[in-house]
């Protein structure tokens, strides 16, 4: 029996599932680090938000929109890594849960589901923990290679925090007693494989720069968001240090801690909440680049990559509207 | 240096498992089924009746009007039949049935395989002869050659450019075509240049043809004004409006043609059927046919009389089992799946491909994720996605803002979509849509 169908008769291999399986791969790297360092309660953050992310979109698809179950897309698993990778190890199980609640009913599925979120649902579940439990989830563990059932906790300041602590007038008497100390921001090394408190996921950036490399090798996501967004953010800081000289402005810092590669490579790239075209693509980036240098040289928080790409996330249907691809043919000459 | 369209593309696997093997004479069939209208315009009016006899080149059908073409005979015999007759299509078309008998042709072909260069002195001398062969594009739209080669006294062609790019899966016609017709093709390119009054006539070839480019090549350094050109090896580079981007940096604006910005394309087929037109008198009836595919038996070029039944050249390739899910006319990309394989070649069929389930099987649409691919691989810049929400709710003037019209059926959103959303059938429903309203 021949079977008749319009053109075209082939496909490219890359189906949404197989999208979803390459950055779950991607992230595995820096979810190993994550285990590495800070040993059995980061393992049991990452299963428990994987689980209960799941969990949420398998109730709300069955029960709430009574359709069938969505949870094969690993849409939800992505969300639950990401939203993993986004805490901190130390952090209780019942707020994971509470998280994973506001990641998927209320981030994604409260909008219509996969592709129709407006906001990047793991970084509305940390926004919404980070709000509403700030002490919990500045708990921050000392990485340790040795001791996998360590739970050592220093209740310092990540790097970003230092930073932010320093200032002028301080600076010369910082190393009165609790205050953080210039002397305990790791060098650049450490920083660089991770060695260093913060976040599971964020720590090690050489971890996150081989996902990276892996989507970008496997087309899943093109290298303007992260240029852009990572170029943006040294861009400004090296100007700022280049003035004043303050080391809380030293770009390398900046570039290497906190949540800003796993940010520019893995949620700020996300296809749903970002915009359609290479040009609005790029505007995005460089919004979230701008946005994350203003919060974190003058805000109130030491970190700003999650409220940077969440705001950008809202302008993304505007940018979609205003800046798209030419058409062929309607060069000016 | 390579050169390509700036805008989208994609990369599919190619699938060129016949561009090594010599073409092959398909030879003749029992009967021929020859449609009237093989061309883009009115159908040709019908000269002969039943009963008559007929040889390889006589007139069957005269071209109706301006925009139409003649058609020969491809075969000696009896016409038996003319009537509505199942096309490719699906559709009845009008069609001439001749039964083969011998293979005589008639006199004023020069059928020996010797090489002419002696170009008719005058344009209107030049354009009579491709007109009385029948000649129309052979790449697939068929538009008469004719028609698109008179230029209106108010436009100026500057570059001649000939398209040797052959960018669908699977289909090598026109790389066997060039590898064993080059200097016919470069003569043809002379000939054509000689009609618009220019020196410079491009062969445009995709860089996986190295044979086609190498034998190309050394003959244009014998003739002054044809060049060749290597392009990247890119879908939809063999797409007019892309190739004029590739090789000139110009742009066809929306709704004008080439030759407004100084270009006219022409196939390589249609170059040597133009050359053979010319040179030998010998009218358009028959073309290199690519048959193959993955579920194939043995793939091969062959040399095909406009008419001959489909079947006819798949049962050469060992025929088709239960596993062959589709037979498509055209390439993969942007032909049409057929049912009907007792239907003809005509001019503008540059292969047969037959296609397993799990290579064509049409995957089931999900949710757009937004990913941009659409947008990032349509050649014309346009954004799939968006066309495809405003045709599901018939927003019209959204469409006509957003240049639906435009799209040029590549079928690369499609290819591409990871959601496997049906794109191409969107935009065809908004041009459809679009020229009703125009209509209106």
């Amino acid at each position: 029996m021949l079977k008749v169908s319009t053109a075209p008769h082939m496909f490219a291999k890359q189906d949404t599932n197989a999208i979803m399986k390459d950055v779950v791969i991607a992230l595995l790297p820096a979810a190993c680090v994550g285990i590495f360092n800070f040993g059995l309660t980061a393992l049991i953050t990452i299963i428990t938000s994987i689980a209960s992310c799941v969990m949420w979109e398998y109730l709300t698809v069955r029960y709430l929109l009574k359709k069938p179950s969505t949870i094969n897309d690993y849409s939800a698993i992505i969300t639950g890594l990401l939203l993993a990778f986004n805490l901190p190890a130390t952090i209780p199980v019942w707020m994971i849960l509470i998280g994973s609640f506001m990641a998927i009913v209320v981030g994604k599925m409260a909008f219509g589901g996969l592709g129709k979120n407006v906001f990047n649902p793991a970084l509305v579940g940390r926004v919404f923990l980070f709000i509403s439990f700030p002490v919990q989830m500045t708990m921050w563990m000392k990485p340790n290679w040795h001791d996998f059932f360590n739970r050592d906790i220093q209740t310092g300041a990540t790097t970003l925090g230092i930073l932010k602590h320093i200032d002028a007038s301080s600076s010369a008497t910082s190393l009165t007693h609790g205050n953080p100390d210039i002397s305990q921001i790791p060098d650049y090394w450490h920083m660089f494989i991770g060695y260093t408190g913060g976040c599971i996921g964020e720590v090690s950036a050489l971890a996150l720069i081989l996902g990276g490399i892996y989507l970008l090798i496997k087309k899943v996501i093109t290298w303007h968001i992260p240029f852009y967004y990572l170029g943006s953010v040294f861009l400004f800081s090296s100007l700022m240090w280049l003035a004043t000289q303050d080391i809380k402005f030293d770009p390398i810092t900046h570039l290497l801690s906190g949540g800003l590669i796993l940010g520019a490579i893995f949620m700020a790239t996300d296809y749903t909440t970002t915009p359609m075209t290479t040009k609005g693509k790029i505007i995005f980036a460089l919004g979230c680049g701008i946005l994350t240098v203003i919060i974190r040289f003058y805000g109130a928080y030491p970190e700003g990559v999650s409220f940077a790409i969440l705001i950008m996330n809202a302008f993304s249907p505007l940018i979609d509207k205003f800046y798209y691809t030419r058409v062929y043919g309607t060069r000016k000459k | 240096m390579t050169k390509t369209f700036s805008l989208g593309g994609i990369f599919p696997k190619k699938y060129k498992i016949t561009s090594e093997i010599p073409s092959k004479d398909a030879g003749l069939p029992e009967y021929v089924y020859i449609p009237v209208k093989q061309h883009i315009g009115t159908p040709a009016k019908i000269l002969v009746n039943k009963g008559d006899k007929v040889k390889v080149g006589t007139l069957l059908a005269d071209a109706d009007g301006v925009i139409s073409a003649d058609v020969h005979s491809s075969v000696s015999g009896e016409v038996i039949r003319i009537d509505e007759t199942e096309a490719a299509s699906g559709y009845f078309e009008n069609m001439i049935t001749i039964k083969v008998q011998g293979d005589e042709a008639e006199d004023y072909i020069d059928l020996s395989q010797t090489l002419c260069k002696e170009i008719p002195e005058t344009p209107q001398e030049i354009i009579d002869k491709i007109r009385k062969a029948g000649v129309v594009g052979m790449g697939g739209a068929g538009y008469p050659t004719p028609i698109k080669d008179t230029i209106p006294q108010d436009k100026k062609i500057d570059i001649l450019i000939i398209n040797g790019i052959e960018c669908e899966p699977w289909l090598t016609s026109d790389d066997r075509l060039m590898v064993e017709k080059a200097e016919e093709i470069v003569i043809g390119a002379k000939i054509l240049n000689k009609l618009f009054g220019i020196q410079n006539a491009i062969i445009a070839i995709d860089e996986n043809k190295l044979k086609a480019i190498d034998i190309i090549s050394n003959i244009t350094k014998r003739y002054v004004g044809v060049n060749v050109r290597v392009c990247k090896t890119k879908y939809p580079q063999g797409g007019e409006k892309q190739l004029i981007s590739a090789i000139t940096g110009r742009e066809v604006p929306s709704g004008k043609l080439p030759m407004d910005i100084g270009c006219l394309v022409q196939n390589v087929g249609t170059v040597f059927a133009v050359y053979e037109a010319v040179m030998k008198n010998k009218p358009l009836y028959e073309r290199y046919v690519t048959v193959s595919g993955d579920m194939c038996k043995t793939p091969q070029t062959f040399k095909v009389r406009i008419g001959t039944p489909i079947s006819f050249l798949i049962d050469q390739c060992g025929g088709y089992d239960e596993k062959t899910a589709q037979i498509i006319l055209g390439g993969p990309m942007m032909g049409n799946s057929i049912i009907h394989t007792q239907a003809p070649i005509t001019k503008t069929s540059s292969g047969v491909l037959l296609l397993s389930n799990e290579l064509s099987k049409r995957p089931t649409p999900t949710d757009c994720i937004r990913c941009g691919k659409c947008v990032d691989s349509c050649p014309m810049g346009l954004r799939p996605y968006l066309i495809g929400i405003y045709t599901r709710n018939n927003l019209l003037e959204e469409l006509k803002s957003i240049h639906a019209q435009d799209c040029i059926e590549c079928g690369c959103c499609a290819y591409i979509c990871p959601a496997r959303i049906p794109l191409l059938d969107f935009c065809k429903l908004a041009k459809i849509e679009l020229k009703n309203k125009q209509g209106k």
